[in-house]
């Protein structure tokens, strides 16, 4: 809760335009007969607009004789609801900092401090030529865009300490920037483009009345429709989820190991379709695999990759590889592993081991594309990051 | 990934034409008639059969919340609909608003066909003014094309009016909601009774998400069984995902549910700033969950059930990723701060536990605590949660509830830390 209080020097009377009372009417209309009390939050708003952007105590009063309402009604709405701003603000911008914990986390501290050197130390005090003021509202609902400022009716997002300078600037010279993410792209979009909706049929028309035709009437009744299997959620985790052994399945229990088994396949099986050069794995070849995988005695026995005891020469920089840290990189040497070749000539079965050795590891291998990264490294790849590159595709 | 055909908002991020003629190419308003004229039952019915759970938070069957709806009333129903999205974490409903108003529209009206009602209220937060003014230009569209409004095509008068907030974050819980729609300060209702028996103005209301509503026209056009074979059994369909963060390219994007967080971060979003080692916990379904370690993360599916299970929850399928340079403690006081700004102030556990548990984490965000007070500070979430009308109780004990579950040794060595600081410069 926010204890709010109405300003100590106030205007004399307050009256809205005739504009406004006609605007009025209009929203008074939208509510059925007797409830015109649900209108006060927009004409409220519209009288704190119509006086510079705060609302006057003579105005709350106006509105609530206009709805037929107690005045004391009207005070706990213009307290209750913290866009209602009890006291003037700034003549050209009223700055209003997102503080919330997604902003936080991408640098809203340091707008506040922009705002606090640029306008005024304390919130909601006015800037020393009255034309600025701030304050750092919760969140504002623009988090992937963070971190974002609200002044007035427009959101700037994607902000640095420079670019929030240069918007303040830009109001102060009554030539506001043009609004939303100022690093140029577009809404929520990712950065660089966005990675879904890129089919162009979805555009030219052709979706429309294509949904008819499990209506037609050549249909004979009782057919069961034909749909497309999901291609996302893998069908390991499917079976997982329908045998009731997956964190997902409705009322079931903790994962099991047999459930983790099954997605340990399913990394396995990706790791092979991407060494077949796409060929697709057979399924007695699969269960081969998965008989193998599941005889070695806790991931030890014979199939182990090579192992080297100390370096040969200088180890590399695991780290290099995208997706491996200096935690990861020391648990690989302390493993035996020390050299990008090393990975680079893994078979399934040394993935299947390495994956059985790591907890939570279930995949990774596959979706980072290790051996491929690594194959590429020990030719003497090098990518441009210490963190490495991200394999494409 | 889920194929571009199955995604259901297909001008998210406003690239193409947001007018009518645009919706009406991108495939809205298409068989909006016939499905009307297949009668309130089946409606209710293919929404039940898809599996839909309600995209606001708690994932109520949505299909289920309709049949609630009275059948035969003297008074009024009512369909209002949740744009108040203030959940810390959450941008979604605001992409709907002013990309595919028209998907909203048409979901509305469909919705509302479906429980009988002839009025809707789209209640917005205050903030979106861009988004509100947006959705009124699709609105008023809508009525000059005789699509809504009295006598309309499709044979059911309809009437749909954009009503707005003034940022009350509580005004998002349904029954505070309604106590803002007509006109007082928003504090949540006793349940019950339940808004379908006395909600809007004492009549049956029911209240809905914008993302729940504007999936409708798509289900019926597309089958509840297309919905219901996308992602897991109980946790059907596609969902608007939204990543804030530690991450190289934040976003929203609509994905199948169930997805792999992995997979999610990964695709979507360039994967974790400084790579997935990097990464220190992940808040899943937006501020009011408890957040989970990076390694929960590394193997987490995003849905209600598989989240629910790892004492997190899907919510608002809000990620916020927070990486090893975030103070966690810090991280969980700023969203204390925001519970606390936004409590209500009608129930005592709340209005005074909320200021309570911020204060005690900004001295141990310093680290000027007694490790007992961990303990003390866990008591007192549990005697919030559970004690009040609404929610937001909840809400605002479970983040504290999961900073002290995970990284209890964190706030400890920052006692400790604190602690020997002290001691040196009494000793000096």
């Amino acid at each position: 809760m926010a204890v709010r209080r109405l300003h100590p020097d106030q205007p004399e009377q307050f009256a809205f335009t005739v504009e406004n009372t006609a605007w009025a009417k209009g929203v008074i209309a939208k509510y059925p007969e007797g409830k015109q009390a649900s209108a006060i939050i927009p004409l409220l708003w519209r009288a704190q607009e119509q006086s510079g952007g705060w609302l006057p105590e003579p105005a709350i009063r106006s509105v609530c004789d206009m709805l037929g309402m107690a005045y004391i009604r009207g005070l706990e709405i213009a307290t209750f609801y913290t866009m209602f701003q009890l006291s003037p603000v700034g003549s050209k911008a009223h700055v209003q900092v997102c503080g919330t914990t997604p902003c936080m986390l991408n640098g809203a501290r340091a707008l506040v401090d922009v705002c606090k050197r640029r306008i005024a130390e304390e919130q909601h005090q006015l800037s020393p030529d009255g034309t600025l003021s701030w304050e750092e509202v919760e969140c504002i609902g623009n988090c992937a865009n963070a971190p974002v400022v609200q002044i007035y009716k427009d959101t700037y997002e994607d902000l640095t300490p420079a670019t929030l300078e240069a918007i303040i600037d830009g109001y102060e010279a009554g030539k506001p920037l043009k609004p939303g993410s100022q690093i140029g792209r577009r809404a929520s979009c990712p950065a660089g483009g966005p990675t879904t909706l890129t089919d162009a049929s979805l555009y030219d028309g052709s979706v429309m009345g294509a949904w008819r035709q499990r209506f037609a009437e050549s249909a004979p009744a009782g057919v069961v429709e034909v749909v497309q299997p999901s291609a996302l959620a893998s069908p390991a985790h499917k079976a997982a989820v329908a045998e009731g052994t997956s964190p997902s399945s409705p009322g079931g229990t903790a994962p099991n190991p047999a459930a983790l088994a099954a997605l340990a396949n399913a990394g396995l099986v990706k790791e092979l379709n991407a060494r077949g050069g796409g060929a697709p794995l057979s399924s007695d070849a699969l269960e081969k695999m998965k008989s193998e995988y599941a005889k070695r005695p806790s991931g030890g026995g014979a199939s182990t990759p090579e192992l080297l005891k100390e370096p040969r020469g200088k180890g590399d920089d695991l780290g290099l590889i995208w997706g491996v840290g200096d935690v990861l990189a020391r648990r690989l040497n302390d493993m035996g592993i020390w050299h990008f070749e090393q990975i680079a000539k893994w078979t399934p079965a040394d993935v299947a081991w390495f994956e059985a050795q790591m907890d939570g590891f279930k995949g990774r291998i596959a979706r980072d594309k290790w051996i491929e990264q690594c194959q590429k490294l020990a030719a003497g790849w090098r990518p441009d990051s210490a963190v490495g590159e991200r394999p494409k595709g | 990934m889920l194929s571009d055909s199955d995604r259901i908002f297909r001008n998210l991020y406003g690239f193409h034409d947001v007018s009518l003629k645009g919706a009406l190419k991108r495939g809205a308003w298409d068989g909006t008639k016939f499905f009307i004229d297949k009668g309130h039952d089946y409606i209710i019915d293919e929404v039940k059969k898809s599996g839909l759970r309600g995209r606001g938070g708690a994932g109520f069957p949505t299909g289920l919340k309709w049949s609630f709806m009275p059948k035969a009333d003297a008074r009024p129903s009512y369909l209002v609909i949740n744009a108040d999205e203030s959940e810390p974490g959450s941008c979604k409903d605001r992409e709907i608003m002013r990309h595919d108003p028209h998907l909203l529209i048409e979901g509305a009206l469909l919705a509302a066909f479906a429980m009988r009602a002839h009025t809707s209220y789209i209640y917005v937060r205050g903030e979106y003014i861009r988004e509100r003014e947006a959705l009124q230009r699709a609105i008023n569209e809508a009525y000059d094309a005789g699509l809504i409004g009295r006598k309309n095509v499709h044979g059911w008068d309809f009437d749909l009016y954009v009503h707005h907030g003034a940022g009350a974050y509580i005004c998002g819980e349904e029954t505070a909601m309604l106590e803002s729609l007509e006109g007082k300060k928003g504090q949540p209702r006793l349940k019950p009774p339940f808004p379908a028996n006395v909600g809007l103005y004492g009549a049956p209301t029911t209240i809905n998400n914008v993302e729940s509503i504007a999936v409708v026209g798509d289900i019926l056009r597309r089958g509840s069984a297309w919905f219901a074979e996308l992602g897991l059994p109980n946790n059907t369909g596609t969902k608007l995902f939204q990543i804030s963060g530690h991450v190289e390219r934040p976003c929203v994007v609509e994905e199948e549910m169930g997805i792999p967080l992995r997979e999610l971060i990964d695709e979507h979003c360039g994967g974790v700033t400084g790579g997935w080692d990097n990464l220190l916990a992940v808040i899943p379904g937006g501020s009011s969950v408890r957040c989970i370690t990076a390694e929960q993360a590394m193997s987490a599916t995003m849905d209600f059930d598989a989240l629910a299970k790892l004492g997190s929850g899907l919510g608002t399928a809000a990620v916020i990723v927070m990486d090893k340079s975030t103070d966690i403690i810090a991280a969980i006081r700023r969203i204390s701060y925001f519970y606390k700004h936004e409590s209500c102030g009608q129930c005592t556990p709340c209005r005074e536990g909320t200021g309570w548990m911020w204060r005690v984490l900004e001295r141990m965000e310093r680290g000027q605590a007694e490790k007992r007070e961990i303990d003390l500070l866990f008591d007192v979430t549990k005697q919030i949660e559970g004690h009040t009308i609404c929610a937001l109780g909840d809400a605002a004990a479970w983040p504290v509830q999961g900073l002290i579950k995970h990284f209890r040794p964190v706030i400890e060595a920052r006692i400790d830390q604190y602690q020997a600081q002290h001691r040196k410069e009494a000793a000096e």
